[in-house]
């Protein structure tokens, strides 16, 4: 097993009484692009959520750098983890520049509310995001896929080292989600640990170099990509029958679910 | 934005929030000096900025500083802790409804106020403890009601708006209750008026505004902001949502609760000023400093109209606000359930 700054140990996580998970152990491998997968409601965002401290586990403990995470001073901890969560409020008449600028907040003081090394990282972060041109327009009035950049260019401005993101494509159309998930493999390759939730399986084979399939709160598979996705998996996972061949332009496993009748013609 | 930096330090802000909380201090000195002048003994805004000075004639002086300027002062004090306390309560609800004259917290107040009154027959500093003890109930009970669903949404805003229904009957009922003496002084609070306040009414708030304005500014203003992002992006960036949320709540209602035990009830200002300097300022976030500051100006301006306007009789305050906030919050309801947010 490689090294991994992050992990959850034997982690209950829950909402009031309502248990989502019980006894989840995991661990983000450091360097990794690892992206969790699973149905609807199997409680990945909650387990990104406990990850990024956002919940506390019941019981278990999250751990970075061998430390438990609630440990941790909140702004040290910001300047480790981001978490771009699955839903935000652009506050209203924001403009992006002023949206991305937040991400600073855990590097600033009240007597270091903007320096120039701020400055930079926010123009760079907006540069890499490529809303750099979007800069004095408002949040509210760019379309879905400009949004999510601008939320992805805050994260980035926080500069931690290990990044969460939680369905960072939904809402976008194909071509922009694959922008998006080029984005996230180049920051990836600039040596940040990345962890995406991700609704499609094969963006998911496609993308990550460590896969963690979740199922009812239970972990069921996790590994390289083309070893975990296989038709059995999916089969038990998600419940859709389905073959498994090679991405042709990858070669990573590309799911294509079984037809229920033959095509027409 | 703006920056200032000298060395590794560095300050932000906005010039146009900047001059808009220049504009309103103006405009709410302009009035207090107006409204200091005007009485039985009209005195020019030359005389009354000499006699503020140190000057003028000693009767002046009297009338001034003995029997004008602890009405001012109140006025000023009470709106700008309306102005701030909505301007708080505004941003952690993220909606503009979300004013604790809408949610209940101004009613629980006076209920608070009524009962130290009624039941009591307590005055001065009893009345400001009634009044945070009923902010602080009401708050307690909405917390109850909303349970998981937090201090947002349209939730609140629904529970609070009964909670306000309901203490305005409680309100009657204590009225009902009282011995004609207090009746009658509850009846004169309940109003909302700055007439006959004198320093002993508005020390508690001038007291408690040194304390939560400097918290409320310096502290508590940039995690606010990051806050109406969500709980989970604000932690994500390193707010202790709870502590946070807790603290600025606790400021808010005590504002909002001494401005009602100085003044009585005054409805709207808490609703309207964050809104007319958000409008000002252009600026997201929770632009305390310009609501503050525009909440002074709007109850000085409320209380000339109110001493002015109408020949033969003199309006309290709470009714001149109560006249032309009900308008606008007719206003923003058609304006918000057009956009869809209600
Ligand atoms: N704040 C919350 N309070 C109560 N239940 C929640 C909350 N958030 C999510 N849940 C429930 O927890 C389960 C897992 O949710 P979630 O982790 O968001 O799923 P996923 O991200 O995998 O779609 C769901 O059944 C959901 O209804
Ligand atoms: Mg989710």
């Amino acid at each position: 097993m490689t090294d991994a700054r992050l992990s959850g140990e034997k982690l209950t996580l829950a909402y009031d009484k309502r248990t989502i998970a019980q006894n989840l152990t995991v661990a983000i491998p450091d360097g990794s692009f690892t992206v969790i997968v699973g149905p609807n409601a199997c409680g990945k965002s909650t387990l990104l959520r406990a990850l990024s401290r956002v919940l506390t586990p019941k019981d278990g403990a999250v751990l970075l750098d061998g430390e438990r995470i609630s440990a941790w001073p909140a702004k040290r901890l910001a300047r480790t983890l981001g978490l771009l969560p699955q839903s935000s409020i652009a506050p209203d008449g924001i403009t992006v520049t002023d949206l991305v600028a937040r991400g600073r907040y855990p590097h600033q003081g009240l007597l270091r509310q903007w320096s120039r090394e701020d400055e930079r990282v926010v123009a760079e972060s907006m540069d890499a995001t490529g809303v750099g041109a979007l800069a004095d327009r408002y949040v509210d009035e760019l379309s879905g896929g400009q949004r999510q950049r601008v939320w992805i260019a805050m994260a980035l401005a926080q500069q931690t080292p290990i990044l969460l993101l939680d369905e960072p494509t939904t809402f976008l159309d194909i071509a922009h989600q694959i922008e998006v998930l080029d984005l996230c493999a180049d920051l990836h390759e600039q040596g940040r640990t990345v962890v995406a939730v991700l609704h499609d399986l094969n963006h998911a084979a496609r993308y990550a170099t460590h896969l963690v399939a979740l199922h009812d709160g239970r972990l069921v598979a996790e590994g390289a990509p083309g070893d975990v996705v296989t038709a059995e998996l999916v089969e038990s996972v998600f419940g859709m029958p389905c073959r498994v061949i090679d991405d042709p332009e990858t070669g990573t496993p590309l799911v294509v679910p079984a037809a229920r009748r033959k095509a027409v013609a | 934005m703006s920056v200032l930096r000298a060395g590794d330090l560095s300050v932000r802000f906005r010039p146009r929030a900047l001059t808009v909380g220049a504009a309103c201090l103006a405009v709410a000195a302009a009035l207090a000096v107006v409204a200091i002048g005007s009485g039985d003994f009209p005195l020019t805004p030359a005389q009354v900025v000499e006699i503020l000075l140190g000057g003028g004639a000693p009767s002046d002086a009297f009338i001034v500083k003995e029997l004008r300027l602890p009405r001012v002062v109140t006025g000023l004090a009470v709106g700008a802790a309306l102005g701030l306390g909505g301007a708080v309560f505004q941003s952690l609800v993220r909606n503009p409804l979300g004013s604790p004259d809408i949610l209940g917290f101004t009613q629980g107040a006076s209920s608070g106020v009524l009962v130290t009154i009624v039941v009591f027959g307590g005055g001065g500093a009893a009345v400001a403890f009634g009044a945070i003890g009923g902010g602080i109930v009401t708050g307690l009970v909405i917390m109850a009601l909303t349970g998981r669903h937090g201090l947002h949404g349209q939730r609140l805003i629904l529970i609070g708006i009964g909670i306000a229904a309901i203490l305005t009957g409680v309100n009657g009922y204590l009225l009902t209750q009282a011995q004609i003496i207090d009746a009658a002084r509850a009846f004169l609070w309940l109003a909302g008026s700055l007439n006959g306040r004198g320093w002993s009414d508005v020390v508690p708030l001038l007291i408690a505004l040194a304390l939560i304005v400097p918290f409320l500014v310096l502290a508590a203003a940039r995690p606010m902001r990051m806050l109406e992002m969500g709980d989970d992006a604000a932690q994500g960036l390193g707010i202790g949502v709870e502590r946070v949320r807790m603290g600025v709540l606790v400021a808010a209602v005590l504002a909002i609760a001494l401005a009602a035990a100085a003044a009585g009830p005054v409805n709207f200002v808490a609703l309207v000023a964050p809104q007319l300097a958000r409008r000002l300022t252009r600026a997201p976030g929770p632009n305390l400093v310009p609501s503050m500051l525009m909440g002074a100006a709007l109850l000085m301006a409320a209380d000339l109209i109110g001493q002015r306007a109408f020949a033969g009789t003199q309006l309290p305050v709470g009714v001149v606000t109560g006249l032309i906030g009900g308008g606008y919050l007719v206003w923003l309801l058609v304006t918000e359930r057009k956009s869809g947010r209600i």
